[in-house]
């Protein structure tokens, strides 16, 4: 379970985030929307230790991140797997070497271990047989699934999603959604996705925090959030001309 | 200049923390050693080729009097090899070549959120990504500055052959009247001096772009003039020190 506890972010006087707590549960898809410029990236880069928050703390399994230096994070940060917007796939090595390099620097697996390790990832996401292509030769859809591909490999308690839809179709969103969820059920994993894919919030939101000018606005799940009475985040989720016909229908 | 100073000597000593494992660390070495190493092969063998022949040519053409040996211009070749044109020419191609290449891979780095995902990982980013750079920079550019200074003799070599100012008899007198191996040691210290503030200055400048394609570029840009500029004052200060 991760707990965030009154966390505030500033970049100089702009005050990003505003005294925001949580709690994210295993085994559920905690989701994190907004508009742009709301905060949640930001909040995400917080939990992960990319930003340090300006007050505050996070709480990985009732142990407190946000005190620790680098070597005490190590530990932490080997249990941590993370999808990032744009994959952020190693550009110089290939699909499994790009799997296996958590693994390398690690565990003292054998070769053949991390190889079996990289191959049954693949076939998780549905990439078998893609082993020796570049991230170059792959699709936006193939890259986001070697980013969870590579997410998992070390077998995460956590598991950190920023943007999974962005820049894909609907059905390869739909399949990526699907794919963490399935993972977040299956190995009980910690799920943190940061969106504003509505089809995402009705599909697998189980949790949801809404931010709004940097502050936690609303906190629910995808069955309540269509019967809300709270302005904002009624102009954020029916925002779409579909979105306000398919409330219309309820 | 003092905070950029700071966050440089920062970096530098996360660079140099104990790798997570070091079999990981001496393949990263070794592949950046062969990058930087005999992939500036080609360039440095042209240039000291050419400088070797010119600097012969020029020295020859200047000393007419009968009262000088002939022989002068291959001594002279020799320090001007050895003491700069070797190892500071060779190193300002090399940041052009060598650290432009580094500045903007870790700046591509940087803004697709590669270095993150190291971050996220646990994995000492610096270390991972600059500590082979450097190893590889001072291991490797005195190497290239002893082959340099091998061709600008040759370079030499070839210009008196095809002309008939100086014998190559002469020439070769010339190379060993007189050597003094000081300049052997300060030839050394330049390049592996050199190496260092490429590697570093131009990491640095990759390891905290901010933005995109724009700013890698301009990361490169400005790794390559740091270096050249710095390079030009620590020849100074290591010619004051040594000579």
């Amino acid at each position: 379970m991760i707990e965030i506890k009154n966390i505030h972010k500033t970049f100089g006087e702009h005050e990003v985030l505003s005294g925001i707590s949580a709690n994210f549960k295993p085994g559920v898809n905690n989701l994190i929307i907004g508009g742009s410029g709301s905060g949640k990236t930001t909040l995400l880069k917080c939990i992960v230790g990319l930003h340090e928050p300006t007050e505050g703390d996070v709480l990985f399994n009732g142990e407190n991140f946000t005190d620790m230096g680098f070597e005490e994070r190590v530990p932490i940060r080997t249990h941590i797997g993370m999808l990032f917007q744009n994959s952020a796939l190693f550009d110089s090595m290939t699909v499994e070497e790009n799997i296996m390099f958590p693994l390398n620097l690690f565990t003292n697996q054998s070769k053949a271990e991390k190889r079996e390790r990289a191959n049954f990832c693949l076939e998780r996401v549905n990439l078998a047989g893609k082993n020796k292509l570049y991230p170059s030769e792959l699709s936006g859809g193939m890259k986001k699934r070697v980013g969870i591909a590579r997410a998992i490999s070390m077998q995460p308690k956590y598991l950190f999603v920023d943007e999974p839809n962005s820049g894909l179709d609907p059905m390869t969103s739909i399949l990526i959604d699907d794919l963490i969820s399935e993972l977040t059920e299956e190995y009980q994993i910690t799920t943190v996705v940061v969106t504003h894919d509505m089809n995402s919030v009705m599909g697998i939101g189980d949790h949801i925090l809404f931010l709004h000018q940097g502050k936690k606005w609303w906190e629910g799940s995808n069955k309540e959030i269509a019967h809300t009475d709270n302005k904002e985040l009624n102009d954020f989720v029916f925002a779409s001309k579909f979105m306000r016909a398919a409330k219309a229908k309820l | 200049m003092i905070q950029s100073l700071g966050r440089y000597i920062l970096l530098l000593r996360l660079s140099f923390r104990k790798p997570e494992k070091f079999t990981v660390y001496w393949a990263e070495v070794m592949r950046e050693m062969v990058s930087a190493g005999i992939g500036s092969l080609g360039i440095i063998m042209i240039i000291s080729l050419f400088i070797g022949a010119a600097v012969t040519i020029q020295t020859a053409f200047q000393l007419v009097s009968p009262l000088i040996a002939k022989s002068v211009v291959g001594g002279i070749t020799r320090d001007s090899m050895v003491l700069e044109f070797s190892p500071t020419i060779s190193s300002l191609v090399l940041a052009g070549r060598v650290g432009s290449s580094m500045a903007s891979q870790i700046g591509t780095m940087r803004v697709t959120e590669q270095i993150d995902a190291l971050e996220i990982m646990g994995v000492n980013a610096p270390g991972y990504l600059i500590s082979p750079k450097v190893i590889a920079g001072v291991s490797m550019f005195p190497l290239l500055v002893i082959v340099s200074v091998l061709l600008g003799f040759m370079g030499g070599y070839i210009a008196c052959f095809s002309s008939s100012e100086v014998t190559t008899d002469d020439f070769m007198i010339g190379l060993s009247d007189g050597f003094n191996s000081v300049i052997i040691t300060v030839c050394m210290v330049k390049a592996v001096v050199f190496g260092f503030i490429i590697t570093t200055i131009c990491s640095y400048q990759g390891f905290y772009t901010k933005g995109g394609a724009l700013e890698v570029g301009q990361a490169a840009t400005r790794g390559v003039v740091y270096s050249c500029v710095m390079i030009l004052l620590f020849d100074l200060i290591i010619s004051r020190l040594f000579l």
